[in-house]
């Protein structure tokens, strides 16, 4: 049973109340954890917001049912980036930065007060983006390039949002300073907080860089500044627009560890090197930024390819090594639990029936497949330059936030929901598939879209019949299909969303209540979870399991890249 | 009682990289530095040096 310890001793510390969480052993600051639960909840309001347009945006770009007219069209895409984009997954990411600091150090949380006051700025900042966008004078979409200009309150709104959220991660690191002080841990910090670190590290470069551009921006809104010059916004706003998904890299990573830690009890392979690889994520993942710039003639190549190639592949490198030692901890882990015939016996007598690690496997998979390999090949500056503003840009960016970043903070919220918010998650059976069917929906969106941008589709155009167009221009047929069944994928994708919203907001409403009694979990967790919260590796190289997948990966990513270009070397008229 | 005095214990030497590693303050600078450097200063220098049209 969950209990209330005494205050924790210490003066500094007095006023902080721990309990013991039954299921883990480790103590909970009572004030991160009603933080965490706030964070929580908001992200999960803003996901349904941002979900919904996300769906009616689909259903418009499918050509047989063009569902919105277009100024409601560029108004729903706009409130679909910035709630799914920004308020989602950040408010889940100062969760997760309160959780690796707070629970897993076993810590209070620095300066609760402003902890809240910083998640109401957040929350004001995110509600008065999003009247902006519904009073339909601000249907700038997410990146906002100027010349194109919102309301005021449109940038106010992120302004507000990013500056709450800076200092979310300044209390991450108060957090970190008062652990070490107080001697909550010792040696360096778990390998889960350390990701969740490097994700911090890359929220201040990128909330610095959005509040350095947005501010002129707004001041530009209100007539105070005559000009934003275009290719300027463009640089500083993608150090924010961009690196805001390495945030998402570096957490979900950590996730990935967590989910594998409480559900199997798998610890690192080598905390050295999973450290080194999130050391490269945090030299070098914020340079990829430059990707979006790669068509731009007003930067020079020397500064495209510096950026987005030589460095980026280190962090690139950071990524291989996440897709080698994730997998190896879980093999490593269930041959310790005793799955030990074969290659794959630990892989088809894992968990599956649990959606923590079946959406944390789908997510590793579907990152890697889909959201990677697509990363590295827009990124190369010639390659670009197949896909340059097509809506194969959407389709990598759906593998790696949907299917990668989504998928596993859906899968963590099957351990929030008990750990944190101290109740059972509802219908188990229903959220044994949840992320099934939220995987297969965003795998389809991700490879419909990049397929038909492949063959030309354009990104963000309301009508690619181009009807009443001066100049008529036929798209070819099988990009039409590619949009059809881009919109039976978000069709399913909903589904699932809708089912975690349900599942999650039941379960927070009338799920049944963990801290009285001594009932078991609907999905137990492993008998060493707590390594979550350890420092340690499990050194071990018989993992030929790991070593087929990871090898059959590789493959598909030579194959890929080399085909485009092939494809390259046929459409492009130097000969 | 021995009349010898216990041999004193060296500390063990953190090496470079667990030093670096075990200081988010030191991560945090090179973690911004960098992409300051590479990306926003020097992206917003080549802007800056294109011509005006005339």
């Amino acid at each position: 049973m969950a209990a209330i310890d005494a205050p924790y001793p210490g003066s500094a510390a007095a006023a902080a109340i721990f309990r013991t969480c039954r299921f883990t052993g480790l103590k909970v600051d009572i004030a991160a954890q009603r933080l965490i639960m706030a964070n929580a909840v908001a992200a999960v309001v803003f996901l349904a917001v941002g979900g919904v347009m996300g769906l009616l945006v689909a259903l418009t770009r499918w050509p047989a049912v063009h569902l919105l007219p277009s100024e409601w069209f560029y108004l729903v895409l706009t409130g679909h980036g910035a709630n799914v984009l920004l308020f989602w997954i950040i408010f889940f990411e100062i969760a997760i930065l309160y959780f690796a600091s707070a629970v897993l150090l076993g810590s209070r949380i620095a300066t609760p007060k402003i902890a809240w006051a910083a998640f109401v700025l957040m929350l004001v900042g995110a509600v008065m983006t999003n009247v902006a966008v519904f009073q339909g004078d601000s249907s700038v979409m997410f990146t906002s390039y100027p010349p194109m200009q919102a309301s005021p309150h449109f940038y106010l709104g992120l302004i507000i949002f990013a500056v709450g959220a800076l200092i979310g991660v300044g209390i991450f690191f108060g957090t970190l300073v008062i652990a070490h002080g107080e001697h909550t841990y010792e040696g360096s910090i778990p390998l889960v907080t350390f990701g969740a670190l490097t994700a911090a590290i890359i929220a201040v470069f990128t909330l610095a860089s959005g509040a350095i551009i947005l501010i002129p921006t707004y001041l530009w809104s209100l007539g105070l500044i005559t000009e934003i010059d275009p290719l300027m916004y463009k640089v500083v706003w993608w150090g924010m627009g961009h690196s805001s998904q390495q945030i998402n890299v570096a957490a979900h990573v950590s996730v990935w560890y967590a989910i594998g830690a409480l559900t199997i009890g798998a610890k690192p392979l080598s905390e050295k090197v999973s450290r080194s690889a999130f050391l490269l994520y945090i030299l070098f993942l914020q340079l990829a930024s430059a990707h979006h710039l790669l068509a731009d003639p007003g930067m020079s190549a020397t500064w495209k390819i510096v950026n987005t190639s030589y460095l980026m592949y280190l962090a690139v490198l950071g990524s291989l090594i996440h897709g080698l030692t994730v997998p190896g901890a879980l093999e490593a882990a269930q041959r310790r639990n005793g799955y030990t015939k074969g290659a794959f016996e630990w892989l088809r007598k894992a968990p599956w029936g649990n959606p923590a690690f079946a959406g944390m496997f789908l997510s590793l998979v579907m990152f890697g497949f889909i959201g990677g390999i697509s990363g590295v090949v827009l990124g190369t500056e010639q390659l670009n330059l197949l896909m340059h503003n097509t809506i194969y840009v959407p389709g990598h960016f759906h593998g790696t936030v949907v299917a990668g970043t989504t998928l596993a903070f859906m899968a963590m919220t099957y351990y929030v929901l008990p750990l944190i918010f101290q109740r059972d998650v509802i219908w188990p059976k229903l959220a044994r598939w949840q992320p099934y069917l939220f995987g297969i929906g965003a795998a389809g969106i991700s490879l419909f879209m990049m397929g038909a941008g492949t063959l030309g589709i354009p990104r963000r155009h309301w009508d690619i019949t181009l009807t009443d167009a001066m100049h008529p221009f036929d798209l070819p047929s099988g990009g039409f299909l590619m949009m059809g069944l881009n919109g039976l994928s978000a069709v399913i994708a909903a589904a699932g969303g809708i089912l975690y919203i349900v599942i999650t907001v039941g379960t927070v409403l009338w799920g049944k209540r963990l801290d009285k009694g001594d009932a078991p979990l609907n999905f137990p967790l492993h008998k060493q979870a707590a390594t979550v919260a350890e420092y340690g590796s499990h050194t071990t190289v018989k993992l030929p399991g790991t070593i087929i997948l990871v090898s059959i990966f590789f493959l598909s990513f030579v194959l890929y890249y080399f085909v485009n270009w092939k494809y390259l070397s046929e459409i492009w008229l130097l000969r | 009682m021995s009349d010898h005095p216990e041999p004193e214990v060296q500390p063990q030497r953190v090496p470079a990289m667990q030093q670096l590693l075990d200081n988010p303050f030191l991560l945090l600078f090179i973690g911004i530095t960098i992409p300051t450097v590479l990306y926003i200063v020097w992206g917003v220098m080549e802007i800056a040096s294109i011509p005006v049209a005339p």
